[in-house]
């Protein structure tokens, strides 16, 4: 296995050639924050959550691979101020309501506001108009608060070998589409990986919502990241 | 002495459960009560601004004409205001009808809702009632806000910490436990 050398934020790191910077990193205990990314997947480069300066040029860390000596830069005051927007932008584009939502504690898009210290968005909220499909017994689709990861998507078509879902419209039109007239009508199982990957309170299981109590869920306590962060193997 | 400084509250299109989680600082509020001094709140029930007031918290955001004016008039007479909760910094549950138009909203509740008792088939519409606004606002829209405490309610460490900060003159930024948007 070829190896290559490069540094983050000045610290240098060593990675297997064709690593993205993103796995890369999170090989040296390093969090490069994202949400379209996940495990295995492969990588869709849509959110840009993750941008990191490549050699002084921004790329997507999740999609961009290692190379020899590259000067990668993360934590700086600007790409920071710039993921702190995209997170922003994403809460204002849906309908976000947090304090009922069953995700919430468990959800990444707030973990990384909370991590991003966003105490009130900066930007106005547009409210739109958006379809909750409850038709299927055992999941709902809450397009409310979709982000557009496109998680299931991949997840479905590579885990689950199903398709049930793709992307439709383009911009602000831009929404989940199932393979069938609704969620009911897809052989979508609750037990299939693309239930599991979706980030945010968007695809859910129903009747497990609640489950953990305030406090001991996933982010009540734990920044999204830290366990990357604090890994003894690093 | 120098007189205390003054700290009034509001609640808005909220449900008090703010005003709440500030009574929650429990026996802490003797503390605050030597510290400062109560002007328009639930607290003492006062109604109107007695003083200029050196913080004004506001729960809840504005969803008709009387939480406006009652905003603005907090913004006139505070130095520094706070958007305390979820309904003050993005419009809360009562923002869940933005995307409905307003008319469809009042005649689901007064109209047409199972269990809705209205003989004469009339939408509200006294001169006595506040005219709610085509959508909920959340105040920073409405009036410069100088500080936020998100949750619903925002933990009442997370108050406490604000206000002792703000008090002796710290910038406090939140620690990342009383960060909460639920
Ligand atoms: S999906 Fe996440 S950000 Fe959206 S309402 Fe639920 S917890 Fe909040
Ligand atoms: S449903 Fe979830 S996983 Fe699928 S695109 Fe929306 S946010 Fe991403
Ligand atoms: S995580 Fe890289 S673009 Fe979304």
């Amino acid at each position: 296995m070829s190896r290559v050398t490069f540094t983050i934020d000045g610290k240098t790191v060593k990675a297997i050639r064709g690593q993205t910077i993103l796995k890369a990193a999170e090989a040296a205990g390093i969090f490069i924050p994202r949400l379209c990314a996940y495990r295995d997947l492969t990588p869709h480069g849509s959110c840009r959550v993750c941008s990191v300066r490549v050699n002084g040029r921004i790329q997507a860390a999740c999609v961009q691979t290692v190379a020899e000596g590259a000067v990668v830069e993360s934590e700086t005051p600007e790409l920071q101020e710039f993921r702190r927007n995209l997170v922003d932008m994403l809460f204002v584009e849906g309908n976000h309501f947090c304090m009922f939502c069953e995700k919430s504690g468990f959800c990444e898009l707030q973990a990384l506001a909370y991590r991003f210290g966003i105490a009130a968005p900066r930007y106005r909220y547009l409210n739109p108009k958006r379809d909750i499909d409850l038709s299927h017994p055992d999941v709902y689709i809450d397009h409310n608060r979709c982000i557009l990861c496109g998680r299931c998507v991949r997840a479905s078509q590579d885990m689950d070998r199903k398709n049930v879902f793709q992307f439709v419209g383009r911009g602000s039109r831009k929404r989940l589409q199932v393979n069938g007239d609704s969620l009911s009508e897809t052989d979508l199982k609750a037990t299939d990986e693309a239930v599991s990957v979706c980030p945010v309170g968007a695809l859910m299981r129903k009747r497990v919502g609640y489950e953990v109590p305030v406090g001991q869920r996933r982010y009540d306590g734990q920044p999204i990241g830290e366990d990357i962060e604090t890994r003894e193997d690093k | 002495m120098s007189p205390k400084p003054r700290i009034a509250t509001a609640s808005l299109a909220g449900c008090f459960g703010c005003h709440m989680s500030v009574l929650d600082i429990d026996e802490r509020i003797l503390e605050l009560a030597t510290r400062v001094e109560f002007d328009r709140s639930p607290i003492n029930d006062f109604k109107e601004f007695r003083d200029r007031c050196a913080v004004g918290i506001v729960e809840g955001g504005c969803c008709n004409e009387e939480n406006v004016e009652l905003l603005e008039k907090f913004r006139k007479q505070c130095d520094v205001l706070i958007s305390l909760g979820d309904c003050a910094i993005n419009g809360g549950v009562p923002a869940m009808r933005n995307n409905i138009p307003l008319r469809e909203c009042l005649e689901q509740a007064y109209l047409k809702c199972p269990g809705t008792y209205n003989p004469l088939n009339v939408l509200p519409n006294d001169p006595e009632i506040p005219l709610l606004l085509n959508r909920v606002y959340p105040c920073h829209e409405v009036v410069k806000i100088d500080r936020f405490i998100p949750g619903c309610p925002p933990p009442a460490d997370a108050i406490w910490a604000a206000l002792t900060a703000l008090l002796t003159g710290r910038s406090a930024e939140p620690v990342y436990e009383h960060l909460k948007y639920d």
